[in-house]
C-alpha cells in the first residue's frame, strides 16, 4: 500500500478543491437538489398521467399553447440577456452589466406576469386544482392539479430568480461588481438558466405532449 | 410463530428458519468474535499494539462470502415468493378457486360471497360482515379493496398479509390446510378503530362449507337480501365478532 | 468576499484565529446568533437532545399503554381530556404518539445529532477550515430547524390533536381528516418537515462545499477521517433526497387544504405514489441516519483500540456503496402493498446486495480491535455496543428483505424490533459515543467517567431487554401500532411479554436520566479537558478545548492519515495529522498544526 509512502510525504501541496469558488460550487449543488425536487414532481407527473390518460386533454384543447410559446421564448430571451449581463461585467462593461440585468428583469416579470394572466383566465374557463371544482372542457381533475403544482412551483422560482435579479441590480448600481469580482453575477445566472431549462422541460412536457 | 395452515405456509417458513440458520451462526461467530477480541486485546501494561492498515486477503473473503450467502438467500426465497404470488400466472389464483371479494373499511372487513352459483356478481351472491368462511383444501381468490384507507390483510396463520388499497383491487389467494376458526386483523395502521378491525376466518370442511352456505342464504330469506351493508360512519360503529350485517 | 477568493483557491481566504485580538463578538452574536460551527453544533446538540427527550416521554407513554392497557397512566392526570381522561389514553392519541414518536425522533433527534451536531462540529475542524464556507448560511440552517420541532411540537395542542397517521403518513389516511380525525395537526406536520427540509438542504450545501473546497493542504481524499466521508456521503443524499420528501409532503398538503387529489383515489389519485416518493426518500433518509454513526464509531473504534482503521479504502468504498445502493431498494419497504411482485422480487435482489458493504464495515471493525490495546473508555464502550447492537439490526433486516419472510413479518413488532437496532443500538450509541469523546472539545470540560460508565451499562442492558422480545414479540404475530393487543385472541398470550418489554422501557428511559444529569453537571463542574484528553490524531486535538473563533491561527498542514496509532519506533501511539514528519515535538504547539514548506500563507 501507498500508506506508507504518504506518511512520510513532505510538504503537503496546496489543495484546490475542484478549482471552482465556493459560492458557484455552492450553487452547482443546491441546484442538484432543485433537480431532484423538479423530478419528484415530474415523476409524479407521469405516473399520474400514464394512470388516468382520459384525464390530459389534447394538447392546446385547455392550454394555450401560442401564448405560453411566446412566453417561453421571452424567457430564453431573458437566458440570453442575462449572459450578455454576464459577459459585460467580465470585461469591466459596468453600463452593459446594468442595461443586460435590468433586460432580464423585465423578461422575467412579463413572463411572470402573463403566466399570471393565463392562469386567471385558465382559472375563468374552470381549469382549476380542486378536484371537486373542476369544470374545464377537457380533461380531468388532474390535469388541473399537476399543471398548477408544476408550472406554480417554477413560476414561484422565477419570482425569486426576478427578486434577487433585482437586488443584483441593485448591487450593480452601487458599482459592486467589477472585472475581477463578479461572483455574484455569475452565480445569478447559473440560477437563470436553470429555470430556464427546467421551463423548456415543463413547456415541453405539460403543454406540448 | 403460529403453526402454518395453508399450503404455501411451510414453504415460507422453512425459507425463514434458513435465513434463521444463516444469519444466527453469521451472529454468533461476529458476536463471539468481538467479545473474544475485547477480553483478549484489553489494555495491559507493556501491551502494543499491531500497525496494520488491513489485509487485503481477508477483505476479500469477507466481502465475496456474503455476496455468495445473499444471493443464496435471494435464490431462495424467490422461488417461494414467486409460488405465492403465483407470478408466472400474473397473480391469478389457480382455476378452480373459489372467488371471494373482501372489502375494507374502517374498521370491518366485508366478505362477499358467490353463492350457490360460484361467480361473483350474480344475483345469489351475499354479504357477511367481519366473517370469512373458506372450505379445506380448496384454493381460494380472495379481491381485495378498500372503501377508504389503506388496510392491510392479515392472517397470521395462514402467513397471508395483503395491504388493501382504495382506488386498487388486488388479488389474494390461499388454501386452507387446517379446519377450525383463525384470526383476521389489520396490520396498516387505518385510524383510531384501527387496533380493533378484526375478524374471524372459519375453515370447513367442503360439505359444511356448503352447509353452511345453504344456511346462510335461508337465513337471510331473499339472496340478495343480505348484501346491504350497513353505512354507519366507521368511527362510531360498534363491532362485535360474528355480528351479521343489518 | 474578496477577489483572492473568486480567483484564488479557497483555501487561501479564511479568517484564522487571531490569539492577540480577544473574542469580542457580543453575547447574542457569540452564543445565539453565531456563525461559528462549534457554537452551532453545540446549538444543534442542545435542540436535538431536547427532542429526544420529548421522543422519550411519547415512548414512555406508548410502553405504558401496551404493558399496562387500559389503565390510568401514573401522572398522565394531567394530560387534557382530549388525549388521555382520567389518565387513561385514548386510541385518536395513543395514534398521535406513536406517529409523533417517529417524526421526533427520526427528524428532530437522530438526524440533527448526526448530522446538525457531529457535521458541524466536525467537518470544518477535520478538513482544517476556520469554519463553513457559509457560516450564515449554517446559522440559518440551524435557526429554521427550531421552528419546525416547534411546529411540529405546537401541533399536540392543536384542535383535533397531532398527526395520527403514522410518520410515514399513508394516504388517505393523512389526507382526509373524516378519516383519521386530524386535520391541522396532519397539515402542520407536513409545513414542519417541509421547513426542517429547508434547513436540512442548508446544512448539505455547506458540508459539501466546505469538504470539497477547504481541506488543507495535505487533507487529500483518503486522508479524510471516516467521519468527514460518512458525512460528505450523507450530504449528498440528503441534498438529493430531501427534496423528494419536500415535494411529496407539498403535494400532500395541496391534497389535504386545496383539494387535489394526487393521493386519493377518488378522482384517478394513486395512494402507492405517496408511498413510492415518501420510500424514494424514505431509503436514502435510513442511510443519512446509520452512516455518520458508522463513520463516529469508525473514528472512536480506532482511538479505542491504538490502531489504524483496518482496511481504511473498504471503509470508504462500503460508504459509497451503501449509499448507491439505497437508492435503488425503496420498494422493500412496499413488498405488501400491491407493488407488482415482479419488482418485489428485483428490490428484494438490490437490498440484500446492501448487505455485502455492511458486512465490510462488521468486519473491518472486528479487524481494528483485533491485536489492538483496547482502552474502555466511555466513548469506546459505547462504540462496541454500536458495532454489537448494528449486527443485529443488520442481520434481522435480511428476514424483511427476504420478500416471503416480509409477508409474515411486515407490519409487525419485528420491523419495530429492527428498526430499533439500527437507531437506537446503532445511531444512538454512536451518538452517545461520539458526544462522550468530542463533549470535552467543544465545552472544555470531561463529561464524568463514572457516570458515563453507569449510563452505558444501564442502558445496554436495559435497550437490549426491550427490543430483543420485540422480535418474539413479532414472530407472535403482533402488529404495529396498536393500541391494544387483547383486542385478539392470539395476541393476549404475549401480554406477559409486552408488559416486561414496558418495565424495561421504562427502566431505559429513567436511566437516560443519567446522561442528561452528566451533560448539565459536567459543563460547569466536569474535570478541564486538555487538548488532547483521548490521545488522538486528527487536526482538533491539536488546538484549545474549545478551540478559538476561528479555529486555526493559520492555515494547518496535514502529513498523514487519520489513523496513524501505535506507529512503530515512535515513543507515542498516536501521530498527529498536523505534526511533520521530522518536527521532533510530539504535541503540536497549541492553535495549529505548523505550516510545511510551499504552503499558501
Ligand atoms: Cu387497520
Ligand atoms: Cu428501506
Amino acid at each position: 500500500m501507498s500508506e506508507a509512502a504518504a506518511i512520510h510525504a513532505h510538504a503537503p501541496r496546496p489543495m484546490e478543491g475542484i478549482r471552482v469558488y465556493n459560492v458557484k460550487l455552492g450553487m452547482w449543488v443546491f441546484l442538484l437538489s432543485e433537480v431532484m425536487f423538479f423530478s419528484g414532481l415530474i415523476g409524479a407527473y407521469i405516473i399520474l398521467r400514464f394512470a388516468n390518460p382520459e384525464q390530459w386533454a389534447a394538447p392546446g384543447e385547455v392550454l394555450n399553447v401560442t401564448l405560453t410559446a411566446f412566453n417561453t421564448f421571452m424567457l430564453i430571451c431573458s437566458s440570453v440577456t442575462m449572459v450578455k449581463a454576464f459577459a459585460a461585467i467580465e470585461h469591466g462593461d459596468q453600463a452593459g452589466l446594468k442595461r443586460w440585468l435590468l433586460a432580464t428583469i423585465v423578461l422575467g416579470a412579463a413572463f411572470v406576469g402573463i403566466q399570471v394572466f393565463e392562469y386567471i383566465k385558465l382559472a375563468e374557463h374552470g381549469f382549476v386544482p380542486m378536484a371537486s371544482q373542476y369544470a374545464a372542457d377537457g380533461g380531468g381533475p388532474l390535469y388541473g392539479s399537476t399543471f398548477y403544482t408544476m408550472t406554480g412551483f417554477h413560476g414561484a422560482h422565477v419570482t425569486i430568480g426576478v427578486l434577487c435579479l433585482i437586488f443584483t441590480l441593485v448591487k450593480a448600481l452601487r458599482g459592486h461588481y467589477t472585472e475581477e469580482y463578479y461572483s455574484g453575477v455569475e452565480i445569478m445566472g447559473l440560477y437563470w438558466h436553470f429555470v430556464d431549462l427546467v421551463w423548456i422541460i415543463l413547456f415541453t412536457i405539460v403543454y406540448l405532449i | 410463530m403460529p403453526e402454518p395452515a395453508s399450503t404455501f405456509g411451510a414453504g415460507i417458513d422453512s425459507i425463514y428458519y434458513i435465513i434463521l440458520w444463516i444469519t444466527g451462526a453469521i451472529f454468533v461467530l461476529v458476536e463471539t468474535a468481538l467479545i473474544v477480541f475485547i477480553i483478549r486485546y484489553r489494555h495491559r501494561e507493556g501491551r502494543v499494539a499491531a500497525y496494520s492498515h488491513g489485509n487485503k486477503k481477508a477483505e476479500i473473503v469477507w466481502t465475496v462470502i456474503p455476496f455468495i450467502l445473499v444471493l443464496f438467500i435471494v435464490y431462495a426465497s424467490n422461488d417461494i415468493w414467486l409460488e405465492v404470488k403465483r407470478a408466472d400466472q400474473g397473480g391469478a389464483a389457480p382455476a378452480d378457486a373459489l372467488p371471494l371479494r373482501v372489502v375494507a373499511k374502517q374498521f370491518e372487513w366485508n366478505v362477499t360471497y358467490p353463492g350457490p352459483d360460484g361467480e361473483l356478481d350474480t344475483a345469489d351472491d351475499f354479504v357477511k360482515r367481519n366473517q370469512l368462511h373458506v372450505p379445506i383444501g380448496r384454493a381460494v381468490r380472495i379481491d381485495l379493496g378498500s372503501e377508504d384507507v389503506i388496510h392491510s390483510f392479515f392472517l397470521p396463520d395462514f402467513r397471508v398479509k395483503q395491504d388493501a388499497v382504495p382506488g386498487m383491487t388486488i388479488p389474494v389467494w390461499f388454501e386452507a390446510t387446517r379446519t377450525g376458526e383463525f384470526p383476521l386483523a389489520c396490520a396498516e395502521l387505518c385510524g383510531l378503530g384501527h387496533y380493533r378491525m378484526r375478524a374471524s376466518l372459519t375453515v370447513h370442511e367442503a360439505a359444511d362449507f356448503d352447509l353452511w352456505q345453504s344456511q346462510e342464504i335461508a337465513a337471510s330469506g331473499s339472496p340478495t337480501g343480505a348484501s346491504e351493508i350497513d353505512t354507519e360512519r366507521a368511527n362510531e360503529a360498534e363491532i362485535s365478532e360474528g355480528e351479521e350485517s343489518a | 468576499m474578496s477577489t483572492t477568493q473568486l480567483l484564488a483557491p479557497n483555501v487561501t481566504a479564511q479568517h484564522w484565529a487571531d490569539p492577540s485580538h480577544p473574542d469580542d463578538r457580543p453575547f447574542i452574536r457569540r452564543y445565539i446568533f453565531s456563525t461559528d460551527h462549534k457554537t452551532i453544533g453545540n446549538q444543534f446538540m442542545f435542540m436535538s437532545l431536547f427532542f429526544l427527550l420529548v421522543g422519550g416521554a411519547l415512548a414512555m407513554m406508548i410502553r405504558w399503554q401496551l404493558g399496562w392497557p387500559g389503565q390510568p397512566m401514573p401522572g398522565g392526570g394531567v394530560l387534557p381530556e382530549t388525549m388521555a381522561p382520567g389518565g387513561i389514553l385514548l386510541p385518536e392519541f395513543y395514534n398521535s404518539l406513536v406517529t409523533m414518536h417517529g417524526t421526533f425522533m427520526i427528524f428532530f433527534a437522530i438526524m440533527p445529532l448526526l448530522v446538525g451536531m457531529f457535521g458541524n462540529w466536525l467537518i470544518p475542524l477535520h478538513v482544517g477550515a476556520s469554519d463553513m464556507a457559509f457560516p450564515r448560511l449554517n446559522m440559518m440552517s440551524f435557526w429554521s430547524a427550531v421552528p419546525a420541532g416547534f411546529i411540529m411540537l405546537a401541533s399536540f395542542v392543536v384542535e383535533g390533536g397531532a398527526a395520527g397517521a403514522g410518520w410515514t403518513a399513508y394516504p388517505p389516511l393523512s389526507a382526509v381528516p373524516e378519516y383519521s380525525g386530524v386535520s391541522t395537526g396532519q397539515q402542520l406536520w407536513c409545513v414542519s418537515l417541509i421547513i426542517l427540509g429547508f434547513s436540512s438542504l442548508m446544512g448539505a450545501v455547506n458540508y459539501i462545499t466546505t469538504i470539497v473546497n477547504m481541506r488543507a493542504p495535505g487533507m487529500t481524499w483518503m486522508r479524510m477521517p471516516l467521519p468527514i466521508w460518512s458525512l460528505f456521503i450523507t450530504a449528498i443524499l440528503i441534498l438529493l433526497a430531501i427534496p423528494i420528501l419536500a415535494g411529496a409532503a407539498i403535494m400532500l398538503l395541496f391534497d389535504q387544504t386545496i383539494g387535489t387529489t394526487f393521493f386519493l383515489p377518488e378522482a384517478g389519485g394513486q395512494p402507492l405514489l405517496w408511498q413510492h416518493l415518501f420510500w424514494y426518500f424514505g431509503h436514502p433518509e435510513v442511510y443519512i441516519l446509520i452512516l455518520p454513526a458508522m463513520g463516529v464509531a469508525s473514528e472512536v473504534i480506532a482511538n479505542g483500540s491504538r490502531k489504524p482503521i483496518f482496511g481504511y479504502p473498504a471503509m470508504v468504498g462500503a460508504i459509497v456503496a451503501i449509499a448507491f445502493l439505497g437508492w435503488i431498494v425503496w420498494g422493500h419497504h412496499m413488498f405488501q402493498s400491491g407493488m407488482n411482485p415482479l419488482l418485489g422480487s428485483s428490490f428484494m435482489l438490490s437490498t440484500m446486495i446492501i448487505a455485502v458493504p455492511s458486512a465490510i464495515k462488521v468486519f473491518n471493525w472486528l479487524g481494528t480491535i483485533w491485536r489492538g490495546d483496547i482502552h474502555f473508555h466511555t466513548p469506546m464502550l459505547n462504540a462496541l455496543a454500536f458495532v454489537g447492537m448494528f449486527v443485529i439490526g443488520g442481520l434481522s433486516g435480511v428476514f424483511m428483505a427476504s420478500t416471503p419472510v416480509d409477508i409474515y413479518i411486515h407490519d409487525t413488532y419485528f420491523i419495530v424490533a429492527h428498526l430499533h437496532y439500527v437507531l437506537f443500538g446503532g445511531s444512538l450509541f454512536a451518538i452517545f459515543a461520539g458526544i462522550y469523546f468530542w463533549f470535552p472539545k467543544f465545552f472544555g470540560r470531561m463529561l464524568s467517567p463514572t457516570l458515563g460508565k453507569i449510563h452505558f451499562a444501564l442502558t445496554f442492558v436495559f435497550y437490549n431487554l426491550v427490543f430483543f422480545p420485540m422480535h418474539n414479540l413479532g414472530l407472535g404475530g403482533m402488529m404495529r401500532r396498536i393500541y391494544d393487543p387483547n383486542q385478539y385472541g392470539f395476541l393476549e398470550p404475549l401480554q406477559p411479554m409486552n408488559t416486561f418489554v414496558s418495565v424495561f422501557a421504562l427502566a431505559l428511559g429513567v436511566s437516560q436520566l443519567v446522561f442528561f444529569f452528566n451533560i448539565l453537571w459536567s459543563l460547569w463542574r466536569g474535570e478541564k479537558a486538555p487538548e488532547n484528553p483521548w490521545r488522538s490524531n486528527s487536526l482538533e486535538w491539536s488546538l484549545a478545548s474549545p478551540p478559538p473563533h476561528g479555529n486555526f491561527e493559520a492555515m494547518p498542514a496535514v502529513y498523514r492519515g487519520p489513523y496513524e496509532y501505535s506507529y512503530p519506533g515512535r515513543g507515542e501511539d498516536f501521530w498527529l495529522q498536523g505534526e511533520p514528519p521530522d518536527g521532533g515535538a510530539v504535541h503540536a504547539p497549541t492553535g495549529g498544526a505548523p505550516v510545511g514548506e510551499g504552503v499558501p500563507q
